[in-house]
């Protein structure tokens, strides 16, 4: 098997200093392999935003800062890059599409400057071929009118549309990676199906790998090849999409699929919540961090944290009682 | 009108009382602009809606933004002023009733916000948000059956006796959604508003509140109008629903009916549109099955409203307005039904 695009180990990011720091990321170990889309999936606070974040490179640093592990993209260590390396490869090699495209989007550019500035910074292309390229991409996600859209602001367009421009512009620069992190959260769902139709259909036809950053487990089965679980900082389980569904490991992973309303099921099924609440990060219980909400654990729960273990062919999980090889 | 107005519910048995009658209901608000700030246009946010709440019944009113389905919520309480058409609760006609009229009427119909951090003061314990709806009724009148009676409330929400004297920033999310309920509950109303009361919450706690809600329906019997944008969560909590479009309701039925045998192609491509959470169903379904955005509400497409986005448009779908028809066990607003 070739090497994969993006190889993360051992990641830890945390917030703040002394005994008041948040470990946000703590320990995360996961791959990207070309042309994939693997989906990372979890409720607020389970670090998944943040690990994006951390492989751009964007967290906000004080008082966020990348502790420990590497960041291995395409073969360079991405956490070693002085931040003028780091600008040669964000919205070059790597393009991100964030959830709220007007927060963004500049407001008072033009999209035809917002798509060109990429083209002509990374690839050196002149204003005017920039702009040429800047219209093909709006056609490409079905931006109607792309050549009198170029000359327009972000203000005039819904958010459907902006995420296409958002879109368009992580498209600019041919990437070999593309992070999206709840690219549709905001959008009404007729609008989101659109939306994620179209971006997993061109990454398909550049052959970009895709990293989806969503809390729907919906979305994950109809988009993703493989998928992370995050609970409290960590990852706590990863399997194709395939296996993830038909076997869920973990015991949060299992209660994550029952507490969701489903179309496909007798409409009147009780949903079965986990219980409590979310784990506060700057008091992790000891142990597992799930521990507490777990209907399932044994004395090391609450001892002892565990890492990542092999379940299966291409199936892991951070649960002392589920059965691992 | 029709018979899904007046059918039986599920667990009934008898024809129930209608305790919400919503008739031809219309909110316009008036769009300023230019210089001097003339009225340049009007926002039809509901145009012509009508519906009714069966005692013990759920209601789930569902669309995208901008289908008027919160603002249909905000014009029972008459939050809203009234265009035009009539709300009658409990039998009588409130749509021109004053805030004093009202005040007794707000003691009947409570809301539940989407929001659990807005809508709670930061200031006031759990013990004062929830008491206070007590106080201003005038229930209960002595200070410590006010907290017994808050006691209780906590209890029936799932919340903890001692979290009376706490505040609002030391609950989570989903702890904060049930102070709201309970707030809601305090003064014994007749009917429920709830706007988008799980949307704001992590899938986890979403589903503790939706069975809170089930559980509630249970034991209290009481009536309530569930606005949400998620078709899948509306079904977990509703007998009927109604689905909304650009200001009217183009679909109403039961919800077995509903989610059966859906009739409008709106109401198709809402569900089309929601992932299931398996992969291997969703490789077999059909992901998008409408095209574009929903149209500005202040110039909403002639004819019926859906017809620029819908596969399955005829002529006469830019012509005249379908009108909401008896279709099978529910009702629809589509040509393909004439």
């Amino acid at each position: 098997m070739s090497k994969p695009l993006l190889q993360v180990r051992n990641l830890t990011t945390k917030f703040g200093d002394g005994p008041g720091a948040v470990t946000a990321v703590n320990n995360v170990s996961f791959e990207v392999s070309a042309g994939e889309t693997l989906a990372i999936v979890g409720e607020s606070g389970s670090g998944k935003s943040v690990t994006a974040l951390s492989i751009l490179r964007l967290v906000p640093d004080p008082p966020g800062r990348i502790t420990a592990g590497e960041i291995i993209f395409d073969g360079i260590e991405l956490t070693k890059l002085k931040e003028e390396e780091m600008r040669a490869i964000r919205g070059n090699r790597i393009a991100m599409i964030f959830q709220e495209p007007m927060t963004s989007l500049n407001p008072s550019l033009t999209i035809g400057l917002q798509i060109g500035e990429p083209i002509n910074l990374h690839k050196g292309l002149s204003w005017s071929k920039a702009f040429d390229k800047a219209k093909e991409l709006l056609d490409r996600v079905r931006m109607p009118d792309a050549r009198s859209r170029l000359e327009t602001h972000p203000h005039q367009f819904s958010g459907g549309m902006r995420q296409r421009i958002m879109i368009a512009m992580a498209l600019a620069c041919q990437p070999k990676l593309i992070i999206a992190d709840e690219p549709t959260t905001a959008l009404d769902v007729t609008v989101q199906a659109q939306i994620l139709e179209l971006l997993k259909e061109l990454t398909r036809e550049t052959g970009s790998a895709l990293m989806l950053i969503t809390h729907d487990l919906g979305v994950v089965a109809r988009y993703a090849d493989r998928v992370c679980v995050m609970y409290g900082g960590k990852v706590i389980e990863t399997a194709s999409a395939n296996d993830l569904y038909a076997k869920p490991m973990h015991p949060y992973t299992r209660g994550l699929m029952h507490s969701i309303p489903r179309l496909d099921e007798p409409a009147g099924r009780r949903l079965v919540p986990i219980k409590g609440q979310p784990p506060n990060l700057a008091q992790l219980p000891p142990g597992c961090a799930f521990n507490p909400r777990c209907g399932e654990t044994v004395d090391r729960c609450r001892r002892d944290v565990p890492d990542l273990m092999k379940a299966a062919d291409n199936h892991m999980h951070a649960c002392w009682v589920a059965p691992h090889v | 009108m029709s018979d899904v107005m007046t059918q039986e519910r599920p667990q009934g048995g008898v024809k129930s009382n209608v305790i919400l009658d919503v008739q031809d209901l219309k909110i316009h608000f008036p769009v300023h602009g230019g210089l001097l700030q003339r009225e340049v246009g009007t926002v039809k946010a509901v145009d012509g809606v009508s519906f009714q709440v069966h005692e013990g019944e759920t209601l789930g009113l569902v669309g995208e933004s901008g289908c008027g389905k919160s603002t249909t919520g905000l014009a029972v309480l008459r939050m809203l002023p009234v265009t035009a058409g009539k709300i009658v609760f409990e039998g009588v006609d409130i749509t021109h009733y004053n805030q004093n009229q009202m005040r007794p009427i707000r003691r009947r119909i409570q809301m539940v916000y989407q929001d659990p951090f807005g809508s709670l003061d930061p200031r006031m314990t759990v013990g004062d948000i929830i008491g206070e709806p007590l106080e201003i009724h005038k229930l209960h009148g002595r200070k410590a059956e006010r907290r017994e009676r808050v006691m209780a409330l906590l209890e029936m929400v799932g919340l903890r006796h001692d979290m009376i004297d706490r505040y609002p920033h030391q609950f989570s999310g989903g702890q904060r959604q049930r102070i709201s309920i309970a707030r809601a509950l305090a003064v014994e109303p007749r009917l429920l508003i709830c706007d988008e009361p799980v949307s704001a919450l992590d899938v986890s706690i979403q589903a503790q509140v939706v069975n809170l809600f089930q559980e509630l329906q249970e034991k209290l019997g009481i009536s309530s109008i569930f606005v949400a944008h998620d078709l899948a969560v509306v079904r977990h909590v509703s007998q009927r629903i109604a689905v909304m479009y650009l200001g009217t309701i183009v679909e109403i039925s039961t919800r077995d009916e509903l989610y059966a045998n859906p009739k409008h192609p709106y109401t198709k491509a809402l569900m089309a549109a929601i992932p299931v959470p398996n992969p291997l169903v969703e490789a077999g379904r059909a992901h998008q099955t409408i095209q574009g955005e929903v149209p500005s509400a202040q110039r909403p497409p002639p004819g019926c409203r859906f017809h620029p986005r819908c596969p399955m448009a005829m002529p006469v779908c830019k012509e005249k307005t379908p009108e909401l028809k008896q279709e099978g066990r529910g009702m629809v607003a589509c040509h393909l039904f004439t």
